[in-house]
């Protein structure tokens, strides 16, 4: 009986090791594909493209796939270039740091091209634009950005660790002692704590502003924007990746495939 | 070699030293060991609580009589058996997270929020050393004591308590080590502690390694400080012994 049991232990630990070193084979094969190395393109090449599936309509889950704009744009240019593109999600703040030490191939999620973030990533061309807005609840004291920057303002920013919003408050705000800035892990967590009065105001995409006030009674997006900002792809400095990358989304600009995805999610107003 | 030590020095001073970045972890610092602090005092006074109960109803529960006492006890021991079940069988951070955004969702002190959490997470552990630290102890300790003219309470708390304590210190300090680096979850609900101060670092400069082994080292320096605390309690509390 003993015996038997060992026999099915040694069993399970090999099928177990099999996945492991399969799974190592695949990521090297990926490798390969980060290199550029046009002489050995095979048909089934894979890209690892690393998001914050937490920010629709660019990036969400519709059941167990991440969908949206970025990854469908993605997904065509992995198509134009005969890569298969995998989504893997992660928080935002370890996106770049997943790029720039090769545990992705590429990182794309409603990401602005900042000084900061260009010491340690190379970005491809802007894809989409988008605009900073402020959240707040309806009848809060706040009607406009103006209000934040007021001589004696004192609010609670929310953000989300990491994206523009967060940079642009702690600068504008948290530095020159106007407020203080609350970093949550997900957007969604930054404005539940402001239905709860928890913070004044969050500071977010305009996109993921839209589809947060959908969900939550009460709230409100105001008219001023409180930055505009150019979308691009990011890559680890000096990938050759860059340009291949770089053609296709310029053709698929030229051809109107992006902006019929963006439309696609994104109801013009 | 002085290449590499260059570069080194400029990954450092762009990490910590530019934009005041090594405030986020003086600042983390100080939030972790505030939570630490109350979370520990709260668990202890818990713990205590639920220990007095767990063990009077198990050593009393066959000789006590049907009485409106008997009854209690029987109902604040099963209190505290769900109250064990629950928190020990659910994590730290989705009772965090319950604890802010459900339970105290009308409150903006994130210290309140954390200390409770924590408190009453680290309070069910607390809580299973003491009684294992009271089961412990021989039942000649107890009659002694109250053949000496001692009544329960008493009993308790000058003969068998001290004793216990003796005996749970080392599982008591393992248990307030594992809440100090629980504390590192806070993060989820906007705490600045320690690790988001790392957090922030990482997502500001796009370099994992120096923020990360920054905040490691912290932690390993409090706890290596704390253990030695310990061990010189220990000391003094084998000094009774022969």
């Amino acid at each position: 009986m003993k015996k038997y049991l060992r026999n099915v232990m040694a069993m399970a630990m090999a099928a177990v090791l099999t996945v492991a070193l399969a799974s190592c084979g695949s990521s090297s094969t990926t490798e390969e594909g980060t290199t550029g190395d046009d002489t050995a393109q095979d048909e089934a090449q894979v890209l690892v493209m690393a998001t914050n599936a937490e920010f629709p309509p660019y990036e969400y889950y519709e059941g167990s796939e991440v969908t949206g704009i970025d990854v469908e744009i993605a997904k065509a240019i992995g198509e134009k270039l005969g890569y298969e593109v995998t989504v893997e999600d992660m928080a935002f703040d370890s996106i770049i740091t997943a790029v720039s030490t090769g545990k992705a191939d590429f990182g794309m999620a409603g990401m602005t091209i900042t000084e900061d973030r260009l010491e340690s990533v190379d970005f491809s061309d802007t894809y989409a634009t988008g605009v900073q807005v402020i959240i707040v609840k309806e009848g809060s004291p706040i009607t406009s950005v103006d209000d934040l920057f007021a001589e004696g303002a004192n609010t609670v920013v929310g953000v989300q660790t990491g994206t523009t919003g967060d940079l642009f408050s702690t600068w504008d705000i948290e530095d020159e002692g106007l407020g203080t800035v609350e970093r949550f892990n997900k957007g969604a967590d930054a404005v539940m704590a402001l239905t709860q009065d928890k913070v004044d105001c969050v500071i977010i995409d305009n996109e993921p502003a839209k589809s947060f006030v959908a969900a939550n009674e009460g709230l409100v997006i105001l008219d001023t924007e409180y930055a505009v900002e150019e979308y691009a792809i990011c890559f680890a400095k000096d990938s050759a990746l860059k340009d291949e990358v770089n053609t296709a989304l310029q053709e698929l600009i030229a051809d109107g495939t992006v902006q019929s995805i963006i439309d696609k999610y994104i109801s013009a107003e | 070699m002085a290449e590499w030590l260059a570069e080194w020095k400029a990954r450092l001073i762009y990490n910590f030293i530019e934009d005041d970045r090594w405030r986020y972890l003086t600042d983390g610092l100080a939030v972790t060991l505030q939570i630490t602090f109350f979370a520990v005092i709260l668990g202890i006074a818990i713990g205590i609580l639920v220990a007095i109960i767990r063990s009077t109803y198990d050593k009393n529960k066959d000789e006590m009589r049907w009485s409106i006492w008997k009854v209690l006890l029987y109902i604040l021991n099963f209190i505290c058996k769900v109250y064990l079940t629950v928190v020990r069988g659910t994590p730290v951070v989705v009772q965090l997270m319950l604890m802010y955004f459900v339970i105290m969702a009308s409150t903006t002190n994130k210290l309140l929020v954390a200390t409770l959490a924590f408190g009453i997470n680290s309070g069910a552990y607390v809580a299973e050393i003491f009684r294992s630290g009271i089961m412990s102890i021989d039942a000649g300790q107890f009659e002694a004591g109250r053949s000496l003219g001692f009544n329960y309470t008493r009993t308790m708390w000058f003969i068998i308590i001290p004793q216990a304590f003796k005996n749970v210190l080392p599982a008591l300090a393992n248990e307030f080590i594992v809440l100090l680096k629980e504390t590192s979850v806070s993060g989820y609900v906007a705490m600045n502690d320690l690790t988001k101060g790392g957090d922030i670092i990482r997502s500001r400069t796009f370099d994992a390694l120096p923020p990360l082994i920054a905040v490691a080292l912290v932690y390993l320096i409090l706890v290596m400080f704390f253990t030695f605390l310990v061990g010189r309690l220990e000391r003094r509390l084998r000094n009774s012994e022969r």
